[in-house]
């Protein structure tokens, strides 16, 4: 928790990935918004013990596979499914410019950078595409909050744009 | 206090502050633009900068001010643009994420437009970790992406990322920064695109020892069309000695491939300087045929003459006796990006 003396919520550390790409393209098909995920979503807000319990089952299980840090935000769709928050920079638009040629970090060199994990895992799964969009910053009043229960809530509707936004600028 | 960009062209049909840009208009025009980078002292006087922005008035464009560059701590960079106007100088101001959070990002940005500031330059920051507060805590609201997005709301939309209403809206030509050598290599034309979309009009490039890479990146970015969009600055330096080469070798997102290392370790101490130019030169005439490479963007470390001389070794030569480069475009216009202000 505490290599490098620096707090990983202050400066995070790059996270491999423990689940492939294209596994977790296939299993976010079964947690898409339907009936049953907003009934429960809706639920589970009313119901605080409830959002507690889940909340901790997401975090426990989203830290083992991508070193979520629970930014209730969740961008992982759009990066196949590497962490952007685990970049020290926490960069969710793509990688920095200090990246080393070998795909090593510039703040970690011991540590492959994020985002060029991203690159690869989106480009095996042609995700390569959703890259491109423009990701919005995030709201920091939401940590520590589930973001499946935002998701299915539709909060992340706005996160990013829906494409390159190079023909029609958006808003910001 | 008097304002240090009163006497510079001001359009003021919009009623906020548009300052004119020179570097705006030599690319628009498609002109070789040539850029200076200056850091700022780690000390309370302009004077440095104001000498060195003499010196070098008649050669450059514009020159950047560093922001905290290193991740160690100078005058900021709006206080060395000022300098800048003050002595002649047009400035860049670069501007980073790592230091400050969206409200105090507005903010300067805000004060940058009104102090006469016509360019900024939106990066992500390095990172404190190797610079000389490794204690700091890291900021990094936003990323440069957004910040150039930002940037780009104040000015066009005339209201804050909360959606309050500027009494008078900033009128930058915004820049961005790109390093083709960084991985992953395939990316950073979109990259690119990516900053095109959020507002950038211009791109400064990090060092540029590598020739073929930029030629690939280009061949990208030109296939991707952004090159019409957006006017593209590679970055250039001395390699002055085996001490500079070693230095700029440990800098993060700079790449020396290994005939240049070779050629730089072969040299007498004697030659060593006179090989900087030659291979300066050598570089910005092989990157001035490059399609979609606007202009060079020159580093020189601290070595004042370096500037004037490579520019004459090159062929270069000063502002006013510039060679078009071979068309202007569209997105290098004031009105021609759709991203742009008009």
């Amino acid at each position: 928790m505490y290599e490098h003396g620096v707090s990983k919520q202050v400066s995070p550390q790059p996270v491999k990935p423990r689940a492939s790409a294209r596994a977790m393209f296939r299993t976010h098909r079964l947690v898409e918004p339907n009936f049953v995920w907003r009934a429960f979503a809706r639920f589970a807000e009313a119901t605080p013990p409830i959002y507690k319990v889940f909340t901790w089952l997401e975090e426990k299980m989203k830290r083992q596979l991508f070193g979520c840090s629970m930014c209730a935000q969740c961008a992982l769709p759009t990066t196949a499914y590497a962490c952007p928050q685990t970049c020290p920079k926490q960069l969710r638009n793509g990688p920095c410019g200090g990246v080393f040629p070998d795909g090593s970090c510039e703040v970690y060199p011991e540590m492959r950078c994020v985002w060029v994990i991203a690159y690869e895992r989106a480009e095996e799964t042609g995700h390569v595409e959703d890259l491109r969009r423009l990701v919005r910053p995030i709201d920091h009043r939401k940590w520590g909050q589930s973001s499946w229960i935002n998701y299915w809530r539709g909060r992340d509707e706005g996160l990013w744009t829906g494409d390159d936004a190079l023909d029609t600028p958006a808003s910001l | 206090m008097t304002n240090p960009g009163a006497d510079r062209a001001q359009d003021t049909s919009n009623q906020g502050q548009r300052w004119h840009s020179r570097l705006h208009e030599t690319l628009a025009n498609g002109a070789f633009a040539v850029t200076a980078e200056i850091v700022p002292p780690r000390g309370a006087s302009l004077n440095g900068i104001k000498r060195i922005a003499t010196h070098l008035e008649e050669w450059i464009d514009a020159a950047n001010i560093t922001d905290g560059q290193g991740a160690v701590a100078r005058m900021s960079s709006w206080a060395g643009s000022i300098g800048l106007l003050q002595a002649g100088v047009e400035p860049v101001m670069q501007f980073s994420c790592r230091d400050r959070n969206r409200i105090a990002l507005q903010a300067d940005l805000l004060g940058a437009a009104a102090v006469g500031i016509p360019n900024v330059l939106c990066l992500t920051g390095d990172h404190p970790r190797f610079g000389d507060h490794p204690d700091a805590r890291p900021v990094f609201d936003m990323d440069s992406v957004q910040l150039l997005w930002t940037a780009r709301t104040l000015r066009d939309e005339k209201h804050l990322l909360s959606g309050n209403k500027l009494s008078s809206s900033p009128g930058w030509f915004i820049g961005a920064v790109e390093n083709p050598s960084a991985a992953p290599q395939r990316f950073r034309a979109e990259r690119l695109g990516k900053k095109i979309a959020a507002g950038a009009q211009f791109f400064q490039t990090q060092f540029v020892f590598d020739v073929p890479i930029v030629e690939r990146w280009m061949e990208q970015v030109r296939d991707l069309g952004l090159d019409q969009r957006c006017g593209i600055i590679a970055g250039v330096g001395p390699i002055r000695s085996l001490r500079a080469l070693d230095l700029l070798s440990s800098l993060p997102g700079v790449y020396i491939p290994e005939d240049v290392a070779k050629r730089v370790r072969s040299m007498p101490p004697e030659r060593q300087e006179q090989d900087a130019i030659d291979l300066c030169s050598e570089t910005i005439q092989r990157l001035h045929e490059i399609p979609g490479i606007s202009g060079v963007h020159i580093i020189a470390s601290g070595w004042d003459d370096f500037i004037p001389e490579v520019l004459t070794r090159a062929g270069i030569g000063k502002r006013g006796e510039r060679d078009k480069v071979a068309t202007p475009t569209a997105g290098k216009s004031p009105s021609g990006g759709r991203n742009s202000a008009d």
